[in-house]
């Protein structure tokens, strides 16, 4: 069931006009900006399917911009998003694409500053609620009903179970996980869905594990 | 995931086994699911409901979009009801002008409460504040009002789809329109079965209605498709209460709004390429709003 909450049905509160166009967009934003940790400085956005077609109309793009400065779907400054992106220094781009996806509100956000980037791929499916399809090439799922922790990490054995062991300790239950790599022995990617939230103590003791690359939490 | 209901059968059946309503099987789930006590899942509810009143207020002022496509109409119906010569009758009416000022409110990037989507949120609200001027519902009663709502649109949105890119206008405003007459139903005392024949009655009249916004702004039609929405809504309730039954069972109608989504044209899905936004009209506000630039083609 990809609609869990009731409020996912009576809600969001949001700006308008359009709850997928408007309202997912920004919360696709926002989740770029909190796995990225900080404010990027530059992001290309592409936009496909229906979103490249009505994007204008359903202030899509203010609403992206607005998510990467980490405002909220009722934040009145969405709104003047465009000027906000300009006093902090965030340039960014919209590139309206033609090729086929399997969702129609798709958009893939590339972003960026001088230390380092990240690519990210969205999809909105309605009512507000999005889902997360594809990180860094990697495909994943996350519903954002749960507290999830994204471990970026070498293709080594003992990585899945040390930090497994790691939430067991502090006795966080794994919901959901999922395991994916490109290539043997290169970089991998762990998606854990957890019940509890995850405390910056056990981040910390996260990243200090062995072959672990980068650890980011995406609260509930 | 467990979950007390799957369909709008198991949603009825409970509901009659525990001789509980169906706002009450939705908020006992919302319980369950996110873990949280009774008060915050209410008080949540209770926020929301306040941010529909105030978009509806604000819509009853008078609004105006950017482009000036929409805006003013609740304020025109309002001045027309209270010289109280309406042929459809105040109600009804009310319910319309309320529908058509969150509507409002939304296309001018006001801030309101999705329910389901924000291109169809006038309808739960405009004929919540219209019927409870008759019936005269506690505040909880007006809580309950959405989560009755919601329990239709978690089935619907879980089952088939409440997004207009997928299923069209009939997912966004057909549910909307029918997620409301439920909980007309149940505000006006009637059974949950009665909810669900008026949820049935009003989907049947949305079924095939395509999502075709000129210059892909949430403005035209949708307003005035939100309009008809509550008044789809007030009068499936009504038939329902008067002991009229759909042939086609609750679950098998929102199956067949899932398959007629599924096999609609992308031009008619939220892209802005068919219908009402390829008339000659449609296209040329098209053009006078964004300046002659062709939307969407990357030109």
């Amino acid at each position: 069931m990809k609609f869990k909450s009731v409020f996912d049905i009576i809600g969001p509160v949001m700006i308008g006009p359009s709850s997928s166009h408007t309202a997912g967009a920004a919360r696709i934003g926002r989740v770029a900006r909190d796995l990225f940790g900080r404010q990027p400085k530059w992001a290309k956005i592409h936009l496909y399917g229906s979103f490249a077609e009505t994007y204008k109309g359903h202030s899509t793009d203010v609403a992206i911009i607005g998510g990467l400065l980490d405002y909220d779907t009722f934040d009145e400054r969405i709104k003047t998003s465009f000027e906000e992106a300009e006093k902090v220094g965030l340039d960014f781009e919209f590139i309206p694409e033609t090729g086929h996806v399997d969702h129609p509100n798709t958009a893939r956000i590339v972003l960026g500053d001088e230390r380092s980037d990240m690519s990210l791929m969205g999809i909105s499916i309605g009512g507000g609620k999005i889902e997360i399809t594809e990180l860094n090439g990697f495909p994943l799922r996350l519903s954002g009903n749960h507290p999830a922790i994204l471990v970026v990490h070498d293709d080594r054995s003992g990585c899945i179970a040390n930090v497994a062991n790691c939430l067991y300790k502090y006795d966080i239950n794994i919901g959901h996980m999922e395991v994916s790599r490109k290539e043997k022995g290169r970089m991998a990617l762990m998606v854990i869905e957890v019940d509890q939230n995850v405390d910056k103590e056990v981040m910390d003791e996260l990243s200090e594990l062995p072959n672990i690359t980068q650890v980011t939490r995406i609260a509930d | 995931m467990e979950v007390l209901f799957r369909n709008v059968r198991e949603l009825v059946e409970r509901a009659e086994k525990e001789e509980k309503l169906i706002s009450e099987i939705m908020i006992e789930q919302e319980i369950m699911i996110t873990n949280r006590s009774r008060e915050e899942v209410m008080q949540q509810m209770d926020r929301n409901l306040t941010v529909m009143e105030e978009a509806v207020e604000k819509g009853l002022r008078g609004v105006h979009s950017i482009s000036g496509l929409t805006g003013g109409d609740a304020v025109l119906l309002q001045a027309y009801i209270e010289k109280g010569n309406s042929l459809s009758g105040q109600l009804l009416l009310d319910a319309v002008s309320k529908a058509v000022a969150t509507n409002e409110v939304n296309a001018a990037m006001g801030t309101i409460c999705a329910t389901p989507t924000a291109g169809s949120a006038g309808v739960v609200p405009g004929t919540l504040f219209a019927v409870k001027n008759q019936l005269n519902p506690s505040r909880e009663q007006m809580i309950r009002f959405l989560f009755t709502s919601g329990a239709f649109g978690f089935v619907v949105a879980n089952n088939a789809s409440i997004s207009g890119a997928a299923g069209g206008c009939q997912a966004e405003v057909g549910s909307a329109a029918a997620m409301a007459a439920a909980a007309i139903v149940e505000m006006a005392g009637g059974t949950a079965q009665q909810s669900s024949e008026a949820f049935a009655i009003t989907m049947k009249n949305m079924l095939g209605l395509v999502c075709d916004p000129v210059a892909g702004l949430v403005e035209v039609p949708c307003v005035k498709r939100n309009a008809m929405g509550a008044a789809n809504a007030v009068v499936a309730a009504d038939m329902a209460l008067a002991g009229v039954t759909s042939r086609i069972p609750c679950d098998e109608v929102i199956g067949a709004m899932f398959e007629i989504g599924q096999t609609m044209p992308t031009a008619l899905k939220e892209t802005a390429k068919g219908g009402l936004a390829a008339t000659p009209t449609g296209k040329w506000l098209e053009k006078k709003i964004f300046g002659g630039a062709v939307v969407g083609s990357g030109q």
